[in-house]
């Protein structure tokens, strides 16, 4: 039987530990729904821009001169893998669950054959995959400091991507993050952007509008793929902000009601031994007076 | 014909613009070019420049750089990578955009000895900066090419 005064401190520092997990949820929330505003606000220029550049590359696409970062290198040797995860713990599942998805992939592709580079973006992503790949890790990003994300730090990013795959570094990038469902679902998710591919659902309707190009489609083209490789990547990153202060709203939501009922089942348990430790004083009375 | 337009303009982090205007003067790459209702579709890049707009409110003006322009027939949207409003513009940003172009200028000249393209690309968009800077009564510092 634990001691009373034990069994009272214990209670205490879980109450402790609930009023700390308790205000981590509220400001998780709080940046919630900052990030999701913000990935709110850069949907209609990803949006558009993807549009026009669908369009774009169905009618440049197809010919010889396109550029390579539409068509590829031609071949598929090397493979970038750039790993988006977050700066901070305490979030649940979700560092973990995207470096398990980027590990799988690449387990895949070197059972393959091929090359695997990895770029990380975020500390904890970093440390899970250094302990498989170390070797492989060819650069990292660190955002600590960034309070909110600009589209001038995915630039920063998309320009690292870019000047390696100008320097015939890799054929392929792909990008891991997790797509924000809901408060209590984030799906990792990997989206290769190099070749870009871009969904010619939007094209439909535009079919039949024909367009005049200044300079000219390829010009055009030129000039965008590289910004269509920072778009993907400032609204992976959007996301993946919006996915991680849910994940971590919800793992703070478990640990503040586990802290209750810890907090519960050692406040009977306190009772009880307060209550066994009177009915023995009280047959030790007894029993001391019927001796007399 | 219709009198006004829809136009948008949008950047990365935010949309700045959405409403009806009559006229909008565009920086295009190969010169500046006014888009009015029932205006060609065309698409073209932009640089560095200001964007002027002028609509049954009274004008605006942005100061934009680098992205596109989609003009249709029913209106344009402008899609830039970064978007000021002109009265919000100061000498901070324009310092700033300076020296990223003079950063990519001298990169370039060290990354593509050989190659004249890429260098003269980035020249361009330095004096292009320039000019802008110059347009709307900024001093951007004259940097020596």
């Amino acid at each position: 039987m634990p001691n009373l005064k034990d069994l009272k401190n214990r209670i205490a520092s879980v109450k402790n530990t609930r009023k700390i997990t308790k205000a981590m949820q509220m400001v998780a929330a709080a940046k919630l729904r900052r990030a999701q505003e913000a990935a709110e606000q850069s949907r209609p220029y990803t949006e558009r821009f993807n549009a026009v550049m669908s369009r774009l590359a169905a009618s440049v696409g197809g010919s010889d001169s396109a550029p390579k970062l539409l068509s590829g290198t031609g071949s598929d040797k090397v493979h970038l893998l750039v790993v988006m995860t977050a700066e901070r713990g305490l979030c649940g599942g979700f560092n973990a669950n995207i470096a398990k998805l980027a590990k799988v992939h690449a387990r895949r592709l070197i059972a393959e054959g091929k090359e695997v580079k990895i770029l990380t973006v975020g500390k904890k992503g970093r440390d899970s995959i250094r302990r498989d790949f170390a070797k492989n890790i060819v650069g990292h990003v660190d955002l600590t400091d960034v309070k909110r994300i600009g589209y001038a730090d995915a630039q920063g990013i998309a320009k690292d991507v870019l000047g390696r795959f100008d320097a015939g570094e890799f054929d392929i990038a792909t990008i891991f993050y997790a797509k924000f469902v809901n408060v209590v679902s984030q799906t990792p998710t990997a989206q290769q952007i190099i070749p870009a591919s871009f969904d010619a659902e939007e094209g439909k309707d535009d079919a039949s509008t024909l367009f005049d190009y200044e300079p000219s489609e390829e010009g055009i083209l030129a000039d965008l793929l590289p910004r269509g490789v920072a778009t993907a990547i400032f609204s992976a990153l959007l996301e993946n902000a919006a996915s991680e202060q849910g994940a971590r709203m919800s793992a703070m939501d478990n640990a503040t009601r586990n802290a209750g009922e810890m907090i519960e089942d050692l406040t009977i348990e306190y009772n009880r031994s307060r209550q066994a430790v009177i009915t023995n004083e009280l047959i030790e009375i007894i029993s001391g007076a019927e001796a007399l | 014909m219709a009198d006004t337009m829809q136009f948008d303009l949008v950047s990365p982090e935010r949309r700045l613009a959405s409403m009806q205007v009559t006229a909008v003067q565009i920086p295009g790459a190969d010169g500046d070019m006014t888009a009015m209702p029932d205006h060609a579709p065309t698409i073209t890049t932009l640089r560095p420049g200001v964007l002027r707009v002028e609509g049954p409110e009274g004008e605006a003006e942005y100061v934009v750089t680098g992205g596109f322009a989609e003009i249709s027939a029913d209106g344009v949207s402008v899609l830039a990578e970064r978007a000021i409003p002109r009265q919000d513009m100061t000498q901070d940003h324009l310092d700033e955009m300076m020296e990223e172009a003079k950063t990519m200028y001298s990169s370039a000249k060290e990354n593509f000895v050989n190659e004249p393209g890429p260098v003269d690309d980035a020249a361009k968009l330095l004096s292009d900066m320039v000019a802008m800077g110059d347009q709307i009564g900024l001093s951007s510092k004259q940097p020596n090419l």
